[in-house]
C-alpha cells in the first residue's frame, strides 16, 4: 500500500506539473466547497439508515436461517445417535440371545448324555445282579450235589470195607472201627463230607 | 478525462457535483451520496434476495449472503472476543459500506466516495468516538490507565503518557488517510495512464501502436485495484475490531 501511495505522490506531482493548473489543488481538500461538508451530512444519514436496517431487519434474518440450520443439523445428529444406540442395543440383545440358546442346547445335550449313561449303568448293574444270583444258585446246587455224593461215598466205603474184612478174615467187622478207619482214610485224602 | 493540449486533469474525477437537478442541488445531494445509496441498496438487496429462500441447503445467492455474514461474524468474535457479538452489526455495516465505496468506484462513470478524506475521516472519527465511548462505559475512569502501561517506571510518566495519548489520537488520522490515499492513488493512476493512451493515440501511427503499453498497464491496474479495494475495506474493519478489543479488554 505504501508503494501505491508513494507512486501516487510522484504521479500527483508530475500530473500537477503537466496540468499547469496546480493552484486548484485536490477537490477533496477544498473545504470551502459546501458540497464537501454536505456530503458528510448525507454520509451520516445514509450510514445510520444502513446500520439500522442491517441490525434490525437484514442481519437477524441471516442469523435465523443459520440458527435454523444449526438446529436441524443438531436434531439430525441427535436422531442418528439415538438410532445408533438402538441398533447397538438390538445387536447386544441378539448376541446375548444367541449365547443363551447355545448354553441351553449345551446343557440339554449334557443332560441327555448323563441320562443315557445312568440308564446304561443301571441296566449293567441289573444284569450283573442277575448273573450273580444265577451263579450263586448254581454253586449252591453244585455244593449240595457234592455233599450228597460225599455222604454216599462214606457209606459205600464203610460197607465195602466191612464186606472185604468179612471175606478176608471171616469175622464180622467191628462197625465203629471200620467207620473210624474210613474217616481217617478220607481225611488223609482230604475228602470229607463237609469240605465241599 | 484528458483535456486538450498536454494537460492531464487527474483530479477532476474527484470533484463533487449535485445530482437530481435543482432538488438535489437545494439539499446538496452529490453523486458521492448517490453512490452511497446505491452501495447500501446493494448490500441490503444481497441480504434480502439471498435470504428470501430461507433454505436449509443454501443456493448461490444465499451462500454468498451467509458467507458475508459468517466472515464478518468470525472476524468480530476472533478479534474482539465473545463481547464482539454486540459490535457485529456495526462492523458489518462499516466493512460493507467501505467495500461498496471501493468496488463501485472501479466501475466506469461512477464515483469513489472513499476517495474523499472528509468521508473517510468522518468514518474514522465515528469509529474512535464509539471505541472511546465503549471503553468509558465498560471501565469508567479506569480507562485512562490505558495511557500509562502497568509496570512502567513512574518517572517516565511525563514522557509515556503524552506519547500514548498522541498514538491514540493518531488512530483516526492513520485509519482515514490510509483508505483515502489508497483510493486516490489508484484512481489517479487510472486517469494518468488513460490520458497517456489518448495522447499517444493522437500522435500518429507509432504512437497509436505504442498506446497498447499504457492500456496494458491499466488492465493490470484494474486487477490490482480490485485487490486494494477489498484489502482496504478489510484493513479498515479489522483495525476497528482491534481498537474495540483494546477498549473492551484494556491491553
Amino acid at each position: 500500500m505504501r508503494f501505491t501511495a508513494s507512486l501516487a505522490g510522484t504521479l500527483l506531482a508530475s500530473s500537477a506539473a503537466f496540468a499547469q493548473e496546480a493552484p486548484k489543488g485536490m477537490p477533496q481538500l477544498d473545504f470551502h466547497n459546501p458540497l464537501t461538508i454536505s456530503q458528510v451530512v448525507w454520509l451520516a444519514l445514509i450510514f445510520l439508515a444502513l446500520y439500522l436496517l442491517l441490525s434490525r431487519w437484514a442481519l437477524p434474518q441471516v442469523a435465523d436461517v443459520l440458527e435454523l440450520r444449526a438446529g436441524t443439523i443438531g436434531r439430525d445428529l441427535e436422531a442418528a445417535r439415538a438410532a445408533k444406540a438402538q441398533a447397538d442395543a438390538a445387536v447386544a440383545e441378539l448376541t446375548s440371545a444367541t449365547r443363551a440358546a447355545q448354553a441351553g442346547a449345551q446343557a440339554e445335550i449334557a443332560a441327555a448324555v448323563a441320562a443315557a449313561k445312568q440308564a446304561a449303568g443301571e441296566q449293567a448293574a441289573r444284569l450283573n445282579a442277575r448273573l450273580e444270583a444265577q451263579l450263586h444258585t448254581a454253586e449252591t446246587q453244585i455244593a449240595a450235589a457234592r455233599d450228597a455224593a460225599m455222604g454216599a461215598l462214606r457209606q459205600v466205603a464203610g460197607e465195602t470195607a466191612g464186606v472185604v474184612v468179612t471175606k478176608l478174615t471171616g469175622m464180622v467187622a467191628d462197625a465203629p472201627r471200620v467207620e473210624a478207619a474210613v474217616a481217617a482214610a478220607m481225611a488223609a485224602r482230604k475228602l470229607s463230607a463237609g469240605a465241599a | 478525462m484528458a483535456t486538450g493540449g498536454q494537460a492531464i486533469d487527474a483530479l477532476g474525477q474527484f470533484e463533487l457535483h449535485p445530482v437530481f437537478g435543482p432538488i438535489g442541488a437545494s439539499v446538496r445531494f452529490t453523486q458521492s451520496n448517490l453512490m452511497m445509496l446505491i452501495g447500501a441498496a446493494l448490500i441490503l438487496g444481497l441480504l434480502y434476495f439471498g435470504m428470501r429462500a430461507k433454505a436449509v441447503v443454501p443456493g448461490r445467492l444465499q451462500a454468498m449472503a451467509e458467507l458475508c455474514y459468517d466472515g464478518i461474524h468470525g472476524m468480530c468474535i476472533n478479534q474482539i472476543g465473545a463481547e464482539g457479538k454486540a459490535f457485529f452489526p456495526f462492523i458489518f455495516t462499516l466493512f460493507f459500506f467501505v467495500l461498496m465505496g471501493n468496488l463501485l468506484g472501479l466501475l466506469p462513470f461512477s464515483f469513489t466516495y472513499t476517495s474523499h478524506i472528509a468521508v473517510t475521516f468522518a468514518l474514522a472519527a465515528m469509529v474512535i468516538v464509539i471505541v472511546t465511548g465503549v471503553a468509558l462505559r465498560i471501565h469508567g475512569l479506569h480507562f485512562f490507565s490505558y495511557f500509562f502501561p502497568a509496570g512502567a517506571p513512574k518517572l517516565l510518566a511525563p514522557l509515556i503518557v503524552p506519547v500514548e495519548i498522541i498514538s491514540y489520537l493518531s488512530r483516526p488520522v492513520s485509519l482515514s488517510i490510509r483508505l483515502f490515499a489508497n483510493m486516490v492513488a489508484g484512481h489517479v493512476m487510472f486517469e494518468v495512464f488513460a490520458s497517456f493512451i489518448v495522447m499517444m493515440a493522437g500522435a500518429g501511427l507509432i504512437g497509436g501502436v505504442a498506446a497498447i503499453g499504457p492500456l496494458a498497464v491499466n488492465v493490470i491496474l484494474v486487477g490490482f485495484e480490485l485487490l486494494v479495494a477489498v484489502l482496504q475495506a478489510y484493513v479498515f474493519a479489522i483495525l476497528t475490531c482491534i481498537y474495540l478489543h483494546d477498549a473492551v479488554h484494556l491491553h
